[in-house]
């Protein structure tokens, strides 16, 4: 498979303080990557400077060999291929699920409004969410708020997913629902990067781990590899914090 | 009781036209107030800039000065000091204008920051640019927010609006004046009635603002 999305030689820092050392990794078409690593250590930096919210102080991303960081300023369309979701939503809270999910569509990409209502309609039935799409999100719990945002995401039909710890905010028993969202995307083989806390769903989704610690990436494998047999003293540490052990 | 006074020849109708005098300027402050607060509070939200010391000094000036002071200063002053030979009623517009303009763009700006971050996170990373979100997801929700503040700020500029009496315009306040100093001996009780008919117009004024205000506020609930 070819890449898709190229991170070459990235370096972020906010003023004296560096959060991104030489990230240089690219992403195949239909490939789910995730992102693992201790607090601050920079994935949701990382993800944010793929979506363009964050300059960048070198290298460079392209997706299908356009720069998307840095961008040009008259091609923003470009952002529109990468989704992001986030981890409170963000939905407008002043607009149904449904016109949510309808707006950028709408009126960014100018697609006429009956097409877009039925693509939204169906997606929203996927994400099982048909029952809601007239709620407004303060009617919605933290699980279907965040499904109802990742439908908005999708149907602007990006080329990059990216999930910047999608289920941190919510209550356990709703993160298995958004989680199977994002399990089905990954059998589409849509290309994800997602950055999560969640170990065993990310071994059940990805196709490839990276393990980011003070900005670096200091392991890429496969989740079989990664989380049997890390190679590096600073992951198998990381990985020792979600095992617990009976204290005699 | 003093109501009687109220009968007498068109004294009524002067009452009534007192009021329109006073709603004319009120309506004219506070649409320039409101059109002008947009404008200003929008250019004031970026802080930092030198709108936004503009706007810091101006709101200043509108909060320590008595209206009234403002007034005189305008009317009284500037014809002398300036040479500007304001008509009162012009005076009046432009003294509650300055004052509105103020208090509105002070709304708008706290509406406008009050809006999270990542609203404009996420409507970027949807691809709108900075017009679009904007127009379709800050204004709307910055609008929510403003309804119930700016309603107060009107009804608290028609009321205002009875300092006007002192330049010399002759108001519901000052028509109502007259009509008790002109019937003092007839009907020495006149300043109940008329005072308690003229608090009766200006809730007549102010209550279909206010219900409008809680309408609104009960629609866009979500």
């Amino acid at each position: 498979m070819e890449d898709i999305l190229k991170i070459e030689h990235l370096y972020k820092h906010f003023g004296d303080i560096s959060v991104l050392e030489d990230i240089h990794f690219s992403v195949k078409k239909g490939e789910t990557v995730v992102l693992i690593g201790p607090s601050g250590c920079g994935k949701s930096t990382l993800l944010r400077c793929i979506n363009g919210l964050e300059d960048i102080q070198d290298g460079r991303i392209t997706l299908e060999g356009c720069a998307i960081n840095p961008v040009d300023k008259k091609d923003l369309k470009i952002r529109q291929q990468i989704g992001m979701v986030f981890q409170n939503y963000d939905l407008f809270p002043h607009k149904t699920v449904l016109e949510n999910v309808m707006l950028a569509p709408v009126k960014v990409q100018k697609r006429n409004r009956s097409e877009v209502e039925q693509e939204a309609g169906e997606l929203l039935e996927r994400v099982g969410l048909t029952s809601k799409k007239d709620c407004y999100p303060r009617q919605l719990s933290g699980g279907q708020k965040q499904r109802a945002a990742i439908v908005r995401t999708l149907i602007l039909q990006p080329k990059v997913l990216l999930f910047d710890e999608v289920t941190a905010a919510l209550d356990p028993e709703m993160v298995r629902e958004v989680l199977d969202v994002m399990l089905d995307l990954s059998a589409q083989k849509r290309t994800m990067l997602i950055v999560t806390h969640e170990m065993a769903f990310a071994r059940a989704v990805a196709d490839r781990v990276l393990f980011l610690d003070e900005g670096s990436i200091v392991e890429d494998s496969t989740p079989g590899e990664f989380f049997a047999n890390p190679v590096t003293e600073r992951a198998r540490r990381f990985l020792k914090t979600f095992e617990f052990e009976k204290q005699r | 009781m003093g109501f009687e006074v109220l009968l007498k020849g068109k004294n009524m109708i002067r009452l009534l036209m007192g009021l329109g005098v006073a709603l004319k300027l009120s309506i004219l402050s506070v649409v320039i107030s409101i059109l002008a607060g947009l404008v200003t509070g929008m250019l004031a939200s970026f802080k930092k800039s030198v709108f936004y010391i503009v706007f810091r000094v101006h709101l200043e000036i509108v909060r320590i000065m008595p209206q009234l002071v403002l007034l005189f200063i305008v009317y009284f002053g500037f014809s002398k000091a300036a040479g500007w030979n304001l008509t009162a009623e012009a005076a009046a517009i432009l003294v509650f204008s300055f004052w509105g303009t103020a208090e509105m763009a002070d709304l708008v700006r706290s509406a406008l920051v009050s809006i999270p971050a990542s609203q404009y996170e996420s409507s970027r990373s949807l691809g709108f640019n900075s017009l679009q979100t904007y127009l379709y997801v800050i204004l709307p929700q910055v609008g929510r927010r403003l309804v119930p503040l700016s309603i107060n700020l009107i009804t608290r500029m028609i009321k205002t609006t009875s300092l006007v009496m002192m330049i010399g315009i002759v108001e519901v306040l000052k028509t109502g004046q007259q009509i008790i100093e002109a019937n003092r001996y007839q009907s020495p009780n006149a300043a109940f009635g008329v005072f308690a008919v003229i608090f009766l117009l200006y809730f007549a004024a102010c209550y279909p603002v206010s219900r409008l205000s809680k309408y609104l506020e009960k629609k866009w609930e979500n």
